[in-house]
């Protein structure tokens, strides 16, 4: 594996091929906040919150940081005008599911986001998927997964599993960045209500 | 039926079942798209073969069921050939009297031809009716004198005599020159060089194991030209599918297309069989040591799916997700190999330009978008259906000229252009021209379907249409995505139930930006097209909605109520 140069705000760095901005970016003590990432997991790059300006090859674009590969003489700006504007409105639209998050609210303070500016949604759930991609890639149990598509997309329990499994396991709790009993509250639906979980809640 | 093992064969085939045919011999074609089978066709072609039965004409006429002329409005229709009389919203009544007065009488039944919605004027052959006069009908053009089910049809009709020159005279890179020089533009509407992509994977050092997908998803609300196209004349795109692979050195060819067309796939997969039979796909296709498996993919019926990235995971078999790429489609795609992925109207042009050489191909359309372009009319509008237009042509004309303007003296107020990502102009904007760049730069995009929407329709409704179909069809990976749509919606929907508030356009606009800049695909990334182009064009609709309390379309009863009301 070569050796990249490059540069993220200002400050020189060098980063093994193959390693991701937020790699290069965390391996030379840069900040960039993250909420679906997690090293034992795969590249998810949904909640979007670590987006960055990359400058490569003369074109500016915005990308996550989590799975942008970083190149000789790139260029990367953790902060702008535009990526705050991004990351504020992203934090308010996931603060109107968990306005009490501590993760929420910690990175809502540095970037001036109104927790109330979205009317409250109904579930804690901000779908970083870790629960979800935890027990599939870790634990390779599958216990929990997502139904439903679109704006109705939500985590759910498969009862069979979840009532063999997650008695011992419950792992994927406290990686919940909104609410640690979101999780525990949806399982205890799963097992309650095993016919038929999703109408019921 | 023998395997065809070189091209003087197939080319001595061609010739034998064109002579085979008699140009004078009385045929009716009736088609059997999908909209003319939903209007009866099925029990018009069997009222036809029954009364040739009974009229003991069965030696001297024969039947046709037909692909898709593209005049769904007036669907079944039927063309008596060789006069190529046309006639309209044929019943299964009608018959006896078609085959005695014009089969056997030459007598043309006035009833039942064509009459222009808007002059009034009648019009007995299929060349004189202007909605068909004013195309430029290069690919659709045949459809009524092919059977989709029949490939000797396409053979007579001078099918795979483009696949023949190639196999005969061209080397790979020939093919990719001829049409790098056509300057042939994804009908996707992205508008991507297709000779250069083609290019690009076969220079490819990822693998040695190509392949080719053809994307008939066409999920947009209201589009049906790929779709129609593809069961109409299979055989184009398997035939441009076969040229291209050859180009690209594809092992495995794939046409991606929905199971809610079960005619499209019928005939698709068919085509492909009796292809294989002939030998014009398999192994060594026509001697020249070069093979090729084609097989019909059935998708797994998102919208989000049309997505290249999305379309490939699901053909893998995994979730139909968009992820995010660093690396060209023609470097890793399809399982990770090189491949190409070109829309169906793209595939269907490849065995035109073949045949009629690059430079007459590019002398259609205008500087930088070459050739035609299928779409499909729909919403208020006299003619719907499925036409083909030259590029440049304005799209006041395919509205109004083609399509016959507004049904029921109402007025125009908006187009979809581009599908539920796509924006919506007023009138003004109709002498825009069918152009890449020119779309483009008015914020839409080529899509393949045209929706009308005339003085009754309320735009902010239409809008939460759209963004409601959006919020389903999303995967709902991506924050801007999923809660931006959400939220969208529930400021819309307060706005149309008079609980607007003066803010929310600014934050309807801010919501907008964050999604192009940041959700993970282009789904995401273009779902606020309706929203920006409406708040553009339409702003004084929004307007009255929130400050006046008054919905200009008379469409949304909240407001309607709350005015009698006050009325009152």
């Amino acid at each position: 594996m070569g050796v990249v140069t490059l540069t993220i705000d200002n400050k020189e760095v060098k980063a093994e091929e193959g390693m991701t901005v937020l790699e290069a970016a965390q391996s030379a003590g840069i900040y960039i906040p993250t909420l679906c990432h997690h090293e034992k997991l795969e590249t998810y790059t949904a909640c979007r919150i670590c987006m960055v300006e990359v400058e490569s090859r003369g074109r500016v674009r915005l990308d996550t940081a989590c799975s942008h590969p970083v190149a000789n003489d790139m260029v990367v700006k953790t902060r702008s005008e535009k990526i705050n504007k991004i990351r504020k409105t992203l934090l308010e639209l996931m603060l109107a599911h968990a306005p009490d998050s501590a993760i929420l609210q910690e990175m809502a303070e540095e970037y001036g986001a109104d927790k109330g500016r979205f009317e409250k949604e109904s579930s804690f759930c901000i779908h970083c998927a870790l629960c979800v991609r935890y027990c599939a890639e870790v634990k390779k149990k599958n216990a929990i997964g997502f139904v439903n598509s679109g704006t109705k997309r939500e985590i759910s329990f498969v009862p069979e599993i979840a009532s063999q499994e997650c008695w011992k396991c419950k792992e994927c709790f406290p990686l919940c960045p909104t609410e640690a009993l979101q999780a525990a509250y949806v399982l205890a639906g799963a097992l309650t209500f095993p016919v038929a979980p999703f109408e019921l809640r | 039926m023998a395997q065809i093992k070189s091209p003087e064969e197939l080319e001595k085939i061609r010739q034998e079942v064109s002579t085979q045919r008699d140009p004078n011999r009385p045929c009716i074609s009736i088609c059997a798209g999908s909209s003319c089978l939903a209007s009866g066709a099925g029990e018009v072609i069997a009222a036809f073969k029954a009364e040739i039965e009974k009229q003991g004409l069965k030696a001297d006429v024969d039947t046709k069921a037909a692909g898709c002329p593209g005049l769904c409005e007036k669907a079944p229709i039927v063309v008596i050939y060789p006069q190529k009389i046309c006639y309209v919203q044929v019943t299964p009544e009608d018959v006896p009297e078609i085959i005695s007065q014009t089969v056997v009488g030459k007598k043309v039944i006035e009833r039942l031809i064509y009459t222009d919605p808007n002059t009034g004027e009648k019009a007995a052959h299929e060349d004189e009716i202007p909605f068909f006069q004013k195309q430029m009908r290069l690919l659709i053009g045949d459809n009524m004198k092919i059977d989709p089910k029949s490939i000797e049809d396409y053979m007579a009709a001078g099918g795979y005599s483009a696949l023949n020159k190639v196999m005969r005279d061209m080397s790979a890179e020939q093919v990719i020159e001829e049409v790098s020089k056509a300057d042939l533009r994804g009908r996707s509407g992205s508008g991507f060089p297709a000779g250069f992509k083609w290019e690009s994977c076969r220079k490819s050092k990822g693998d040695n194991t190509k392949y080719v997908i053809c994307n008939c998803h066409e999920g947009d609300p209201g589009a049906f030209a790929d779709r129609r196209l593809l069961e109409a004349n299979p055989h184009l795109i398997v035939e441009g599918m076969i040229i291209g692979s050859y180009a690209i050195g594809a092992c495995e060819a794939y046409i991606f297309v929905g199971d809610e067309f079960p005619q499209t796939v019928e005939n698709a997969r068919l085509a492909i069989e009796q292809a294989e039979k002939y030998g014009l796909l398999g192994k060594d296709i026509l001697g020249s040591g070069f093979d090729l498996t084609m097989e019909v993919c059935i998708d797994g019926g998102g919208y989000v799916l049309g997505e290249s990235t999305a379309l490939m995971a699901s053909m893998e078999g995994r979730i139909g997700e968009p992820r995010m790429k660093y690396d060209h489609g023609t470097d890793r795609g399809l399982w990770a190999k090189p491949t190409v992925l070109n829309n169906l109207q793209t595939w269907a042009n490849v065995p035109l330009i073949i045949n009629q050489g690059a430079d007459s191909f590019a002398a259609i359309g205008t500087e930088k978008s070459k050739g035609t372009r299928i779409f499909s009319l729909s919403g208020k509008i006299k003619n719907t259906g499925m036409v083909e237009v030259p590029m440049g042509m304005t799209l006041r004309e395919v509205i109004f000229d083609i399509g016959g303007g507004i049904p029921g003296d109402k007025k125009f107020k908006a187009l979809q252009v581009g599908g539920p990502m796509g924006g919506f102009i007023p009138e003004n904007l109709l002498d825009l021209h069918v152009d890449f760049e020119e779309l483009n730069a008015a914020g839409l995009a080529m899509g393949p379907g045209l929706v009308v929407a005339d003085e009754d329709t309320c735009i902010v409704d239409m809008v939460i249409y759209h963004l409601n179909f959006l919020a389903n069809e999303s995967c709902g990976k991506c924050t801007p995505c999923r809660e931006g749509l959400k939220q969208m919606l529930r400021i819309l929907n307060n706005i149309t139930e008079g609980k607007g508030k003066e803010s929310d356009i600014e934050l309807l606009e801010l919501i907008s930006e964050v999604q192009q800049d940041a959700a993970l695909c282009a789904l995401g990334q273009g779902a606020s097209g309706p929203l920006l182009s409406t708040l553009k064009h339409f702003r004084d609709e929004y307007e009255a909605h929130i400050k006046e309390k008054r919905c200009p379309g008379g469409v949304c009863k909240a407001l309607i109520e709350t005015l009698s009301e006050t009325s009152a």
